[in-house]
């Protein structure tokens, strides 16, 4: 066991747990956010996306100890009443079927668009490659990503 | 129109008794909001049921039907808002409470719930509309025919008076219940919502991580909960040492849990008990464990498929014979033989399998991500020794669904496990779990011979279909071709002589209902070989199928799931006719067509490929869609564009294999299904149709993978008769 400090949708935690355990299960099990879900505990399906600094990590592969004073970002903290431009675009596009693995490709949208604010298509693919949906709902998603990124580039 | 209701009774030995639980899942349901009435219990009250109106006018509608992604929770709703004249965007929608006593069907699979509670709702919805006419009208004593409602408010057209459904409700709930059969309901020219496409209510927590899926119930004071499962089908712990699982930080206990026998089918195994779901999954990676890994040890895929072959080239159980198809064949005509394979198939729900349970003495409560919340529930009490209402089921939002989740097997270990507990514990199943112990879709293997006359007119066609059948898995004394055959007899083109035959291959490995289930392979096989006809005939595949669906005078279905051929012939010639068909493509690229009816839904799609050095590309699937009255239209196209890529991951990637008793493929490393760069665009037309509601969950699949197939054959020549489809190197 270990003192481990988190900062998290920037909010400090101070946690006392195994240094191994992935900080996908810290947010799960330690800290009720569940919106981050684990699909394969492998880094395969990206359900358990967050940001690290902004960066889309697989938090499934991420040991806690790993993360340091790194600002941790879950979907809970991507906006405070759905108005990030990425779950408005969701919303209309209606992209979720299930929505199990939605926040992991909302996550991972959002950290394509804040590198990159207009992805093509290509762009798009090799950025959510890692994210699976079985429902299938890929088209959506996509469109949804380029109407982030008009509405975001229009100051919306 | 006949119906005949195919419950599907499976024998569970369950504890100390044996059960009877009776699932309608896989059944047509064709019409079914108009079927057998005598033997269904009088309709609820709706007040109870489905509408439940607050004196301060907050209405809540409440749907009895498992919410997995296909939208069934607004879909349902609003045709009990259409009915009602509810305002949509003030209700809230809730989730109903597991109680078969009130709720005659809860499971939620085949495609089925729209078709079963459409004109129960609308009843229900009605009838709520009338008793708050009445109440309102006896309030101001004034005719009925003079109150009109709108958005939940009742007026009186000759004075200003009007009153809210939160006003009214107190009266209305004691006047006394009309039949509600003789309700009268909307005409259909004035629905507002039906037809119309609506958002989702489910989407909005969707996006921000606060949906509440089975896996993220938390409870005060819960642990978690893994099991060690044999590796082989039908094997067991022989002895394992807890010691080093036990000395790992937070578990709590280590014990054994039986397997529960046939109906749930649970494998048994070691349970450890943690703080927290890491410390299950290391607690039990420190497990020590010698398996008797049982009698199936030695089934591998090689053998099953060899199995499979030989049943698909000897004569088996007749089951369609028109005509006499061996007098053509030895006419002379020109015949054509064709072998085609399918395998073994996960769900892989990208939520694992998982419950919680608290279990309080004489009671339990429970938090599932079923299909099934009447199963759960029975099976649960029949483990714990309660009765079923004192095991409380609360159906969560489901991590998708796609058959696996109807399954009472989770719920049967957790009920197991909780007993022993005595705190609440979330049963969690990793990745590795659900893919190797899945009840997995049938593998199958299929002999066409057909014959085409000089004309160029099909005059015979042959199908020997092998199957490792449901069935022959959950009751080897029922028929086992009940649910194999589904698509392949309704065989809808008119061809003389038609002859279906059915053997069964036995295994070990669990078998149950994958999206679309036997349509799945059927519809591959069907259009895939028809294709072969009309190649053999020198017919473009489009005319060749469009001349061959034809509807005869007065044709009228004798069977519920018998396929109108103008139906069918509708969508092929929108989805030929919104793709461009015939239009020239460039060199490399072909174009395919498949036309498919199942769950009383009718789908044609075409594909467009580019093959180029030994690989192949979708560039496009165009989907034509008549499933009857819709709903949801929203929801239609979804669901058609998550059927498509579904039935396309089975097409190119995805394969279940066995060795050594044991499943091969662990994660999705193994069993990758499509990713977005492999996501062809998808358009989808549909059809304006007041015919009864089809189902819409499982039917845009089947067409899928024969229609890449078709495509490939046109764009290169090669015939893909196996899936996964792989592609000679040119």
């Amino acid at each position: 066991m270990s003192a481990i400090h988190l900062v998290i949708n920037n909010n400090p935690h101070d946690l006392e747990i195994a240094p191994d355990t992935p900080l996908l299960w810290v947010l799960r099990d330690q800290l009720s956010l569940t919106g981050t879900k684990y699909g394969c505990g492998m880094g395969l399906c990206g359900a358990c996306t967050v940001h690290l600094d902004g960066e889309a990590v697989r938090s499934c592969q991420t040991p806690v100890s790993s993360v340091g004073a790194k600002k941790i970002t879950t979907i809970e903290g991507l906006s405070a009443d759905n108005t990030h431009p990425l779950q408005r675009a969701w919303i209309a596009e209606q992209v979720p079927q299930c929505g199990y693995c939605q926040p992991g490709q909302i996550m991972s949208a959002a950290a394509l668009l804040a590198k990159t604010p207009s992805p093509s298509d290509g762009q798009i693919d090799s950025a959510m490659g890692g994210n699976l949906c079985r429902c299938g709902m890929y088209q959506r998603i996509r469109r949804a990503i380029h109407r982030a990124a008009e509405t975001a580039g229009k100051g919306a | 129109m006949a119906i005949t209701r195919r419950k599907f009774v499976l024998e569970s030995a369950v504890g100390a008794g044996a059960i009877l639980i009776g699932i309608h899942f896989g059944e047509p349901l064709l019409r079914s909001q108009e079927s057998d009435k005598a033997k269904k219990k009088a309709a609820p009250n709706p007040f109870d049921a489905y509408v439940h109106v607050k004196p301060d006018g907050k209405v809540s509608l409440i749907v009895a039907k498992s919410e997995m992604g296909q939208g069934i929770k607004t879909g349902l709703a609003m045709i009990l808002a259409e009915e009602a004249d509810l305002d949509f965007n003030s209700v809230s929608v809730e989730q109903a409470e597991t109680r078969p006593d009130i709720y005659t069907h809860m499971g939620t699979g085949g495609s089925g719930s729209t078709m079963e509670n459409f004109m129960p709702l609308r009843r229900a919805g009605a009838t709520v509309r009338e008793l708050m006419v009445t109440a309102a009208a006896a309030k101001w004593k004034v005719p009925k025919s003079e109150c009109e409602v709108k958005k939940g408010v009742v007026r009186h057209g000759n004075s200003s008076r009007q009153a809210s459904y939160g006003e009214l409700v107190e009266a209305a709930s004691k006047l006394p219940l009309p039949d509600q059969e003789k309700v009268e309901l909307k005409d259909e020219a004035y629905f507002a919502l039906i037809g119309h496409a609506t958002p989702r209510v489910d989407i909005p927590a969707k996006v921000n991580g606060s949906a509440q899926f089975g896996i993220d119930v938390r409870v005060p004071d819960m642990l978690f909960a893994m099991v060690a499962r044999c590796p082989t089908f039908g094997g067991k712990a022989a002895k394992f040492d807890a010691s080093k699982a036990k000395a790992v930080a937070g578990v709590r206990d280590v014990f054994e849990i039986p397997s529960l026998g046939r109906g749930v089918f649970t494998a048994g195994g070691v349970v450890v008990v943690a703080d927290s779901t890491w410390a299950a999954m290391k607690g039990r990676e420190a497990l020590d464990i010698t398996w008797d890994r049982g009698g199936a040890a030695s089934e591998s895929s090689e053998g099953m498929r060899e199995a499979l072959r030989q049943a698909a080239q000897k004569p088996g159980k007749r089951v369609r014979n028109d005509g006499n198809v061996d007098a053509v064949f030895s006419n002379g005509a020109k015949k054509v033989d064709a072998l085609y394979e399918l395998p073994l198939l996960a769900h892989a729900t990208m939520e694992p399998m998982n419950i919680t349970v608290h279990v309080r003495g004489r009671e339990a409560e429970v938090w599932a991500p079923t299909q099934s919340p009447d199963w759960v529930q029975g099976t649960m009490a029949e483990v714990l020794g309660l009765k079923p209402p004192q095991v409380i089921v609360h159906t969560t939002y489901l991590g998708g669904g796609f058959g696996r989740r109807y399954m009472a097997d989770f719920p049967g270990e957790a009920a197991q496990i909780g007993k022993i507990v005595g705190k609440p514990v979330q049963l969690v199943w990793s990745r590795e779990d659900d893919m190797t112990h899945d009840f997995y879709r049938p593998a199958t293997c299929h002999r066409f011979v057909g014959a085409v006359d000089a004309e160029g007119r099909p005059v015979a066609w042959s199908h020997t279909l092998a199957s490792t059948s449901i069935r022959g898995f959950w009751d080897p004394t029922a028929p086992a071709e009940e649910q194999e055959i589904g698509g392949a007899a309704q065989m809808p083109y008119a061809i003389p002589n038609v002859r279906l035959e059915f053997n069964d291959v036995s295994s070990a490995v669990p078998r149950a209902w994958w999206r679309s289930v036997e349509n799945s392979f059927n519809g591959f096989v069907v259009e895939s070989f028809i294709d072969e006809l009309a190649v053999a005939a020198g017919k473009d595949p489009f005319e060749f199928r469009r001349g061959l669906l034809v509807k005869p005078v007065n044709w009228k279905p004798k069977n519920e799931d018998d396929v109108d051929p103008a139906r069918l012939r509708g969508v092929l010639e929108l989805a030929a006719k919104k793709a461009g068909w015939g239009k020239p493509l460039p060199k490399g690229c072909g174009r395919g067509i498949a036309a498919f009816c199942s769950f009383g839904s009718y789908f044609a799609e075409v594909a467009e490929v580019t093959v180029k050095s030994g690989n192949f590309k979708i560039d496009r699937m165009v989907a034509a869609v008549d499933c009857g009255q819709m709903v949801n239209p929203e929801s239609v196209r979804s669901q058609t564009e998550g059927a498509i890529i579904y039935g396309l991951s089975a097409a190119l990637k995805n394969e279940i294999t066995l060795k050594n008793g044991a499943i091969e493929q662990t994660n999705f490393d193994g069993y990758d299904p499509i990713r977005i760069d492999e996501a062809p665009p998808i358009e989808v037309y549909l059809t304006e149709s007041k015919e009864d509601c089809g189902g819409m969950g499982e039917p845009a699949l089947p067409p899928a993978a024969p229609a890449v197939a078709n495509a490939i054959f046109a764009a290169c020549g090669q015939r893909l008769r196996k899936l996964p489809f792989q592609l000679k190197s040119a």
